[in-house]
């Protein structure tokens, strides 16, 4: 159950809580504060897992909490707290108002209240009741892994899932007061496979938000037929050869480069630090002319969609690059007041024990016109890249990104195995260096760890060539 | 309601459900961090919170469990209704019982707790400390990643057989990550990281001296060859990979087959009899130490690797009971227990004559690749396969010169790299994640630009 056990002077789900919360930002704004932005949740959240055949894990918890922003001239101080009683939140807003040394209240900001109420959750109150049971994704966790017993070099067989339904309220002193239900459920599978001195391992990872149903529509089947040729195909693979080589990704999950390499350095929070290459690019080419990339919180059922964020407004598409042009950076309400990027819907945060941050929602560069063939058999000698790991990028932009399952391009065609392939290089340099992107995008969900916690996020791509990047390998 | 009246209420609620056998672990903190840029305050925070994780057995002896960080009334009655639904799903193939040692004594050093500095003097700090980095060399531009902060909390352990444990702990932390320029070159960016009990303990001085040496050295760069190379690892370096592949020494992973170990692995020969590597939780150089872990089994230090062969595992209740031998202080409370290691600490053993002595990072005028830190950790290690593809920050000692290297990674598997130690250093020294000397490994491939 969503809804808490009404109480008076406390935040009640599911209720009005305009006077409380009216007065919260009142007090906070008659103490000096410039702008006053309450965020509250209320979670619940069940994961399982299947380990050969067996459940061998069941993880239900719940929790609410409330993280207050005060922001001050440009600077901000963010108190959390599960303590939702009005005490407790305006012990909250004092802290605030005290960390940030605000001392002078004579000069106040004018608070009119807050406006109609904008509830986007009247439409998701019946999801509690239509996700899966534990019994229901047992069953088919347990029928998933059974799937991956293809053969005796399979030695370890996963499949794990989860769901978080999380129930938020946000209000703050421009009059903004949101509601919202959102629902995030995600399933994967993992082997590892082994004969003699060789190991493999494959993994892959689904996602959707909003979808109550989603997980019984799953392709389990294919799901399992997927990691299991991955891993077989890698089980005996060599190790690649280092060198600078042109390189094709493969689509969906190959979009994690550009969210990795280039996507974080396109956030407000970049410009701030100054870290990014990027700043002072805007209507400047900075990637090859084939390159279109967006950023959106609106793909129905993707993992990074949203009905408003966590500053209460609704998302944009914000088309980030096009043609190569660099035209938009993506921005939340900090970014707005400190470097002077308009908002994008962009807002978004962990949980309440995170200030929002400037964060990616469904990224993705945009389809071209070659098919995945034209672009391999535009290569003499090189690299494809099926399926990528995890990655990072460097204070300075370098990026680093684990090649899960390569293959060898010779004269234009597929050739053998390899493993432990590493792409390496910067966003400014390999950008322009797309030159060919295919016809066939496609999205995959992920989680994405930064400033402001850990995110749902879509990443995605067509394929995509690249002239020439750094391989390390062996 | 502090942690005993905790234990009551979900006593009472347990007894009100007909739950006879339970145990929770529970903490509680209060967290300050400021961050600055360019002499002003950038974000100030403070946070308050709150986490209980119970497990029911129910009457077929199967574990439920759950979380949530509301621990009012209500709350405890409704995590102990859903760990005991949760329990209908238990795992039948592996039970779970208290550890054995739940109620041994622990061994409670001085916690050395300090008291909150607050927020005003956390800025006051790292303000000075930013201005301080920025002016000690002209190309050092900017410290786009800082923070100070102090936390204070209480860790608890309890169950329904009259098992608590409780401690209490502060600690601090600085970081300073300066990004340095010069015209026509790349900019390049290091840091350093300081711990301490609280802010009047760390040495900040020292964190601004070392990010701003480390930033510099880095300025001028150079690609590099790829080729194999003789490599010195700091011992940050080396820890970094021995943490990545702790799953070797992990009963919990060898169990679930994603170690690179199994059950009969005690007493292979990994590496050289001049290697030691022990885990040593209670350290008094761990600012993190805890007194237990998630079972309220008592820590303590366990050799992993002795004289080059394996030693022992790290175990939680059930992992041990598997292997016929008692728990080591190593297990998260969760719905499947997890075991990590704490501390690690890497010595030369007495059996040392086979190392090639004359290879010291601070006199050796010969070839190597010096890796001052690995990064991408989850990104470049594949624990179950035993290999690793990282990139570094370090430099290439060449004719007696060093040069830092632009862009490389460091390839291979651990295996090879336990087995090709060709020198332990005498001298160790303490990192935020354990104590190692540097040591020297031979023949590993370096991927470079050039």
């Amino acid at each position: 159950m969503l809804s808490s056990q009404i109480k008076s002077n406390e935040i009640i789900f599911g209720s009005c809580n305009k006077d409380l919360l009216e007065e919260i930002i009142f007090y906070g704004i008659g103490l000096g504060a410039d702008f006053v932005e309450i965020f509250i949740e209320n979670t619940d959240t069940s994961s399982v897992l299947a380990e050969e055949d067996f459940i061998t894990s069941v993880s239900p918890s719940f929790g609410r909490g409330a993280g207050i922003r005060i922001f001050k001239n440009k600077k901000d101080g963010f108190v959390s707290t599960n303590d939702l009683t009005k005490n407790g939140l305006m012990r909250s807003v004092s802290q605030a108002i005290e960390m940030l040394d605000i001392t002078d209240n004579k000069k106040r900001e004018v608070f009119n209240g807050l406006d109609k109420h904008r509830d986007y959750s009247l439409s998701k109150k019946k999801w509690i009741n239509e996700v899966p049971s534990i019994h229901e994704i047992s069953e088919k966790l347990l029928v998933s892994t059974k799937s991956l017993k293809k053969n005796n070099k399979i030695i370890t067989r996963k499949g794990s899932y989860s769901r978080n339904l999380q129930e938020i309220i946000i209000a703050s002193s421009d009059g903004t007061y949101v509601s919202d239900i959102r629902l995030h459920q995600t399933v994967g599978l993992n082997v590892i496979a082994s004969d003699a001195q060789y190991r493999s391992s494959g993994s892959r990872r689904f996602g959707s938000s909003g979808m109550p149903h989603e997980f019984r529509l799953w392709d389990h089947e294919k799901a399992a037929n997927d990691v299991f040729e991955s891993s077989m195909n890698m089980l005996y693979a060599d190790y690649v050869d280092a060198g600078q080589m042109p390189v094709v990704l493969a689509n969906k999950f190959g979009g994690v480069i550009f969210h990795e390499a280039c996507g974080h350095l396109l956030e407000t929070t970049q410009i701030e630090r100054g870290t990014t290459p990027f700043e002072n690019k805007l209507n400047e080419k900075i990637a090859h002319e084939s390159v279109t990339a967006i950023d959106e919180g609106i793909s129905e059922g993707s993992f990074g969609s949203l009905s408003v964020d966590d500053e209460g407004m609704e998302p944009e598409k914000s088309v980030l690059i096009k043609d190569g042009i660099l035209k938009k950076f993506i921005s939340d309400r900090a970014g707005e007041l400190r470097t002077g990027h308009k908002r994008t819907g962009s807002g978004r945060r962990q949980n309440y024990s995170f200030a929002a941050a400037s964060r990616m929602r469904n990224t993705y560069i945009a389809k071209g016109e070659h098919s995945k063939e034209d672009l391999i058999n535009s290569i003499s000698d090189g690299l494809y890249c099926k399926s990528m790991g995890g990655g990072s990028v460097g204070a300075t932009g370098q990026f680093n990104f684990a090649v899960e399952e390569g293959y060898l391009i010779k004269n234009g065609k597929l050739t053998n195995p390899v493993k432990g392939a590493t792409l390496i290089g910067e966003a400014k340099e390999v950008m322009p260096k797309i030159s060919m992107c295919g016809n066939d995008l496609e999205l995959a969900p992920g989680f994405c760890g930064s400033i402001s916690g850990s995110v749902n996020v879509t990443v995605g791509q067509p394929h995509i060539k690249v002239d020439s990047i750094t391989v390390g390998g062996r | 309601m502090n942690s005993k009246e905790i234990t009551t209420q979900i006593s009472e609620a347990a007894d009100s459900l007909n739950l006879k056998k339970w145990d929770y672990g529970a903490s509680f903190s209060n967290d300050y961090s400021v961050q600055v840029d360019k002499g002003e305050a950038k974000q100030l925070k403070a946070s308050q919170k709150q986490i209980l994780t119970i497990r029911v057995w129910n009457e077929s002896n199967l574990v439920g469990i759950t979380t949530t960080s509301d621990v009012s009334e209500s709350g405890i009655k409704k995590a102990l209704n859903q760990a005991n639904i949760a329990s209908d799903f238990g795992n039948k193939n592996e039970s779970t019982e208290f550890s054995p040692l739940a109620k041994d004594p622990i061994e409670v050093k001085d916690s050395k707790k300090r008291n909150p500095v607050g927020i005003k003097k956390l800025l006051t700090l790292l303000r000075e400390a930013e201005i301080s980095l920025l002016e000690s060399h002209e190309s050092i531009k900017s410290v786009p990643y800082n923070g100070l902060s102090e936390s204070f909390y209480e860790r608890v352990y309890a169950n329904s057989d009259g098992a608590f444990r409780s401690y209490t702990k502060s600690q601090a932390a600085l970081y300073l990550y300066a990004r340095a320029e010069e015209e026509n070159k790349k900019p390049r960016s290091s840091g350093s990281v300081k711990l301490g009990y609280g802010v009047e303990d760390i040495d900040i001085e020292s964190c601004i001296k070392d990010a701003s040496n480390k930033t510099i050295s880095h300025l001028n760069y150079s690609s590099i060859k790829t080729d194999k190379y003789l490599i010195c690892f700091s011992p940050e370096s080396f820890l970094t990979i021995i943490n990545a592949f702790s799953s070797m020494f992990n009963a919990r992973s060898i169990l679930d087959g994603v170690s690179l170990s199994n059950k009969n692995s005690i007493g292979e020969k990994l590496s050289t009899e001049a290697l030691n590597i022990y885990d040593d939780g209670l350290h008094e150089k761990n600012i993190s130490s805890s007194p237990f872990d998630g079972e309220g089994t008592p820590t303590k230090r366990l050799c992993l690797i002795n004289k080059g062969r394996l030693e022992n595992f790290i175990h939680s209740e059930s992992t041990a009971r598997i292997f016929k031998t008692m728990p080591t202080g190593h297990a998260g409370l969760g719905s499947k227990v997890s075991v990590s290691p704490d501390w690690i600490v890497v010595e030369k053993s007495e059996e040392n004559s086979d190392l090639k002595t004359s290879l010291d990072h601070t006199t050796y005028e010969g070839e190597f690749v010096y890796i001052e830190e690995l990064n991408a950790i989850h990104a470049g290690v594949r624990a179950s396969q035993g290999s690793f593809s990282l990139p570094f920050d370090g430099w290439l000692y060449k004719n007696g010169k060093k040069i830092s290297i632009e862009s490389a990674t460091v390839a291979g598997d651990i295996k090879y790299l336990l087995k090709n130690i060709v020198n332990i250093e005498s001298n160790q020294e303490v990192t935020t994640s354990g104590i190692s000397p540097h040591i020297w490994v031979d023949e590993l491939s370096i991927t470079g630009d050039a």
